[in-house]
């Protein structure tokens, strides 16, 4: 049995939405430098849950967040955090690839440039090295300068994954990563995000059960809001305990 | 339940160190100043406050003026004023009133308000309702339509006095309405357009199978659905009309007397302002801000009774 | 479709039909003979609404032409150069020089613009990204009534409160104004200009999606960095537009400028010189423009002008945002 050390821990977090209650006491260890995928059928707080990782929640919109979730041992959540610190320690994948509106190379040396990175030639290496590890620099290496929109979707989404690695991340989180991509970049990110873990705690959410055996180390299910059950993935997907995981790993719910 | 900290004594989750693998993580922005941060707050902040001091400004214009204009104008305004016309001399500082003015201005813009409607209505329905998707005509006419929305109201004015010399018109509330009309027709259009757009092709996917004809699904669905949208239109059109100077100027001429008929000319509230704060006297020029008071309490009359109309109105519509 | 030309086939159903009817026991409604009735009301409104819509689009073309009909007499005069440029404007002697009109009008709206940009675009801002719902909601319902108000109703405040301003800043900066000066009119009319911008703006904003906003938070960026670096720089184009809007709406405001401009008829030298823009002209003289000769006509031709500027403007706008729409980005 693999025993895992934890990077994240949620407890106790409850995220409402008027009198909605969109997550309920969710009490989490995310393992270190595992893929951990959270599963469930559409609707049930997974993209929530994500959010409050990284602080996306807009308190302004009505939503309420109780609870603590700890990184590296601070609340996240806490009083004197700053919130684009917590931000930056958490990269974020999005469904549909969010492009800036700036070239390849800006879009990558985006986050190094707010943060203090100005000095041409270490960013010029900083983009190469990040445009590789997620793949993308053979493709694109005679043409930074060209506005990243021109990219292929499943480009475009390697390139988010370059961009994000650049913050210096110690978490990736993925929302839904390669839904909209085609079968062979959905591989590609798959296999990049495989790859990585070895460096990076990795969160993905995703409906897509094959998705989920494929690349998961640890497993959250995540069915109305609640933490159904959870484990180390051979554990949850071969001897589920909750009836509820059961039919939905058999696709009864979905 | 199984351990949560498997491998772990305690419950407090381990500091972190980021492990230096090489060639993933370059590390480099760790190492930067926290000077830095600082001054990207420091950014922030300014920003926010330039920000806030804009906003600021601009709804402290919105309450300076209308204060201002009420709080000069109201002390000024004698009910005598509102329901009299001017009596001999009332423009050297004597006795009498705006009812000229108020008739004359209300006249002219609800009978080019109608005229406008009359020819909006049916313009928008047939662009939404009448043509396709992606009609030649209907682009045709939405740009038309942009490019009247930003002629100034003096050329519709000179071009309304050009257009009443050439069919013999004198300066009478019908030349006054018959430009007034060009000016509202844009803004009229663009505002019930606007909504008219919104309505799903569902909808009226779904009166069509139903058997009735485009003009019937025009009327009874696709307005019934759009009233609030096409109230409010017609209602800041009317503003728009009712506010304006420069187009009457030429055209509807100014007289003490409330107009009887058409061809007569007619004053209005926006000229009786101009007129009256341009004399030397200041009795005058007291009257001039209460009859600017008056027109500023109905423009924002006529802007919370749309309001409220749109959301009486908007029973009927499908959300 | 159910709407189509009734041919022979139809009709001889029609015909069949109504014997059968006939023949028949009376049914209660029955729908089928209004139904010719239906159609026929259908194509008749159909083309008399089209009808209508030819009228906009003529619209534009009747004004400008019948400008340029009144604008004719003074072009077979004088040369266009010299109309526009000359300095003198005297029409009582034959004089018609336009240029301290063309001047005045430039001047007042650059001053507008330079007041009214910055402070719209920053408004537009913090609305769109910082403020919460409640003040947002406030303040879309501001804007429209400052959009509202009558020309007029700026006019009297102008006279109340910034012309004695004008004139008092004047004193402090040493020279002497009236306070009726191209300052007062390019205040007045930065005012009115507001709600153009910011809701052309808030519209271009509103377009950038949350998501996009949420992956720049996500690297890190504070709420600043995101509206200069994301949002403002995907609506560059939408910003563009609204600034054209803007401007042509100041060139053509009329009645606000005209009573706290001071309508002297010269090149401002100053911002505390009075001047006299275009509109101003056109209102001021109409008075007198059927008693002297080629009068009319020059007021006419300044109309045009007016005209072809702001619609120059107005379709560059219309342009840049349908452009702006069609690429969406980058």
């Amino acid at each position: 049995m693999n025993e895992f050390r934890t990077h994240i821990n949620i407890r106790g977090l409850n995220v409402r939405h008027g009198s909605l209650r969109i997550l309920k006491d969710i009490t989490l260890d995310i393992p270190d430098r595992r893929i951990t995928v959270v599963v469930g059928p559409s609707g049930c707080g997974k993209t929530t849950l994500l959010k409050s990782l990284n602080r996306l929640l807009d308190p302004s919109e009505g939503l309420r967040i109780e609870g603590q979730i700890l990184v590296d041992g601070e609340d996240i959540y806490g009083p004197d955090v700053e919130v684009t610190h917590i931000r930056r320690k958490m990269g974020l994948l999005s469904q549909k690839p969010q492009v800036l509106p700036m070239s390849i190379f800006d879009n990558v040396a985006f986050a190094p440039r707010i943060h203090g990175l100005r000095e041409k030639r270490t960013l010029a290496r900083t983009v190469e090295h990040y445009l590789r590890l997620a793949g993308l620099w053979e493709e694109v290496k005679d043409r930074l300068a060209t506005p990243a929109s021109q990219l292929s979707v499943g480009q475009q989404q390697r390139l988010c994954l370059a961009r994000g690695l650049a913050a210096e991340p110690g978490i990736i989180l993925g929302d839904e990563p390669t839904s909209a991509l085609d079968p062979q970049s959905s591989k590609h990110v798959e296999q990049r995000l495989v790859d990585l873990k070895s460096d990076y705690t990795v969160v993905v959410v995703t409906h897509i059960l094959r998705q989920a055996k494929r690349i998961a180390d640890y497993v959250v299910f995540l069915y109305l809001g609640e933490v159904v059950e959870h484990g180390p993935a051979e554990k949850v997907f071969e001897r589920p305990r909750d009836s509820r995981t059961r039919a939905y790993l058999t696709g009864e719910i979905s | 339940m199984r351990s949560r900290t498997a491998g772990r004594k305690t419950g407090r989750p381990k500091a972190r160190r980021y492990g230096h693998v090489p060639g993933s993580r370059l590390d480099l922005l760790g190492r930067q100043s926290p000077g830095w941060w600082r001054r990207r707050k420091i950014q922030e902040t300014a920003f926010k406050a330039l920000m806030g001091l804009s906003l600021f400004l601009v709804a402290g214009c919105l309450v300076l003026i209308v204060a201002t204009i009420v709080w000069k104008g109201l002390p000024a305004l004698k009910l005598s004023m509102i329901f009299r016309t001017p009596q001999g001399g009332f423009y050297l500082g004597k006795e009498g009133g705006i009812l000229n003015a108020i008739l004359g201005s209300l006249y002219l813009a609800g009978g080019a308000t109608l005229l406008a409607l009359l020819l909006s209505l049916p313009i928008v329905l047939y662009i939404n309702v009448y043509t396709g998707r992606r009609s030649r005509t209907a682009d045709v006419i939405r740009f038309s339509f942009d490019v009247l929305w930003g002629v100034p109201s003096i050329v519709y004015g000179a071009f309304g006095f050009l257009f009443m010399v050439f069919i013999g018109l004198r300066t009478s509330l019908l030349a006054g309405i018959i430009t007034v009309a060009l000016l509202e027709l844009p803004i009229m259009s663009r505002a019930m357009d606007e909504v008219v757009r919104l309505v799903p092709r569902d909808l009226t996917d779904a009166a069509y199978s139903l058997g009735a004809t485009r003009l019937e699904t025009a009327f009874r669905v696709v307005v019934r659905q759009t009233l609030p949208g096409i109230l409010t239109a017609v209602l800041i059109a009317f503003g728009r009309g009712i506010g304006d100077a420069a187009s009457v100027l030429f055209t509807a001429g100014f007289t003490d007397r409330v107009p009887t008929s058409l061809l007569q000319p007619a004053a209005t509230l926006p000229l009786a302002i101009f007129f009256q704060l341009g004399t030397p006297f200041p009795e005058v020029r007291e009257r001039a801000y209460a009859s600017a008071a008056v027109l500023t309490i109905l423009i924002l009359a006529i802007s919370l009774v749309s309001r409220a109309a749109v959301r009486k109105y908007s029973k009927h519509a499908i959300r | 479709m159910i709407l189509r030309f009734p041919n022979r086939s139809d009709r001889a159903a029609k015909k069949a039909k109504r014997t059968d009817d006939v023949l028949a026991v009376h049914k209660t409604g029955d729908p089928d003979p209004s139904r010719k009735r239906r159609l026929v009301k259908d194509i008749v409104a159909r083309r008399f609404m089209f009808g209508l819509t030819l009228v906009p689009g003529f619209l534009v073309f009747v004004m400008l032409f019948g400008l340029f009909w009144k604008a004719r007499a003074i072009l077979a005069v004088k040369p266009l150069g010299r109309l526009l440029l000359g300095t003198t404007w005297k029409p009582s002697q034959g004089e018609f020089g336009m240029l301290a009109f063309l001047a005045g009008t430039l001047a007042v709206t650059v001053v507008a613009m330079v007041i009214a940009v910055p402070i719209s675009l920053l408004t537009a801002v913090y609305l769109s990204e910082y403020a919460p719902r409640r003040i947002r909601n406030a303040a879309r319902p501001m804007i429209d009534l400052l959009a509202g108000l009558p020309s007029v109703v700026y006019g009297v405040w102008g006279v109340l409160m910034i012309v004695p301003l004008v004139a008092w800043a004047a004193r402090l900066f040493g020279t002497y104004s009236s306070g009726y000066s191209i300052l007062a009119g390019g205040i007045v009319l930065a005012i009115m200009v507001f709600p153009t911008i910011i809701h052309v703006s808030l519209e271009v904003f509103s377009s950038v999606s949350k998501d996009l906003r949420d992956a720049a938070l996500s690297l890190g960026a504070n709420r600043w960095e995101v509206a200069k670096k994301v949002v403002l720089r995907k609506s560059r184009h939408g910003i563009v537009a609204a600034v054209v809007l803007g401007l042509s709406r100041a060139f053509g405001e009329t009645m606000a400028v005209l009573m706290v401009v001071g309508n002297i008829p010269r090149v401002p030298k100053s911002l505390f010189d009075a001047g006299y823009p275009l509109p101003a002209l056109l209102a001021n003289n109409y008075g007198e423009m059927m008693s002297v000769p080629l009068y009319d006509s020059a007021l006419m031709l300044a109309a045009l002008v007016l005209l072809l500027v702001v619609l120059a403007f107005n379709v560059a706008a219309r342009m840049i945002l349908v452009r702006a729409e069609r690429t969406a980005g980058g």
